[in-house]
């Protein structure tokens, strides 16, 4: 547990802050944005978190294990997400494979050797 | 506790992993379900989530500099009053009203408007990752019953005050749930234009 006592003023900013980044993100969602709405709005949840871990969550005062499990459980995240998504999103390729054959494979080859 | 909330992070992220892989294959018919969503509702609770946040840290650093036992219940009250607001609205303007509209999927499901299919697996997305939010919500605030009768009968001193910055550590994480919940399901949906695409 921390012993820092973290003071009210801070919180009150943190708090302030919290509430403006709520404002914006609801706003900017009705601004046409295309692709960047998804990333402006995931980018303004990520400062939240951030935020709220960092202050109201006291980990900016704390340092050693409790960091450890936090980087340890958001790279597993990162883990789950990222092969979950390599594997869906390559799922429905045409598999198209070369016939082995001499003539298939004279470009490839006259490609190496040049 | 953080080890607790990192399997908590992996519950959750297993929920955001599917909604960003159904996402991606039905981007049309998410949009056009997360248009079937009241920002204004969305919006009012994560105002409400931050306020209770916000409360739950100041009823810690009133036991932790050693104030009035007073002071601490009022802030827990405060905490758990606002969670209940949020339940509420969640629960009366948002859950009863989409399953009076006939988009609550397996109980009273009329909308066929375009990708109607694929809304409805958006809808299934919703009230899973809604609903398991809201249990989280439930749980915490029946621990936060505990601590308020706790703190009422003056257990918590500015040495001992562990289980208030513990719950406050869970209650802190499920206000961070909904703080990605509401961009998600709410807002990406394109706001700007009529539907889905």
């Amino acid at each position: 547990m921390s012993e820092h006592i973290v003071p009210v003023k801070t919180y009150a900013a943190v708090f302030i802050a919290l509430i403006c980044g709520t404002l914006l993100t609801t706003g900017i969602a009705y601004v046409d944005l295309g692709t960047w709405n998804t990333v402006v709005a995931l980018a303004i949840a990520v400062a939240k978190m951030m935020l709220v871990v960092l202050f109201f969550m006291h980990v900016k005062y704390n340092r050693g294990m409790t960091r450890i499990v936090l980087i340890a459980a958001f790279f597993w995240l990162g883990i789950m997400i990222c092969f979950s998504l390599s594997d869906e999103l390559t799922r429905h390729w045409e598999y198209n494979p070369l016939p082995w054959t001499e003539s298939a494979l004279l470009p490839y080859i006259s490609h190496l050797l040049l | 506790m953080w080890i607790f909330l990192a399997t908590e992070i992996l519950f959750f992220g297993g929920m955001f992993t599917s909604y960003t892989i159904y996402r991606a294959l039905h981007l049309s018919a998410f949009e056009a379900g997360s248009h079937l969503l009241e920002v204004k509702f969305g919006a009012t609770n994560t105002a409400i989530l931050i306020c209770s946040s916000l409360t739950m840290a100041l009823a810690i650093h009133a036991a932790a500099t050693g104030k009035k036992k007073s002071q601490i219940v009022t802030y827990l009250i405060l905490t758990m009053l606002l969670g209940a607001t949020f339940l509420g609205i969640k629960l009366w303007f948002e859950w009863h009203h989409d399953y009076v509209d006939g988009i609550a999927p397996g109980l009273n499901w009329t909308y066929n408007g375009p990708y109607a299919p694929g809304v409805q697996m958006f809808m299934c997305f919703y009230f899973f990752m809604t609903g398991l939010h809201a249990l989280h919500m439930v749980i915490g605030i029946g621990v936060l019953t505990v601590l308020t009768i706790m703190a009422a009968r003056g257990r918590f001193t500015e040495k001992y005050y562990a289980p208030l910055e513990i719950t406050g550590l869970y209650w802190h994480f499920v206000d961070i749930v909904w703080i990605f919940l509401f961009p998600l399901l709410y807002l990406i949906g394109g706001r700007y234009s009529g539907g889905g695409h």
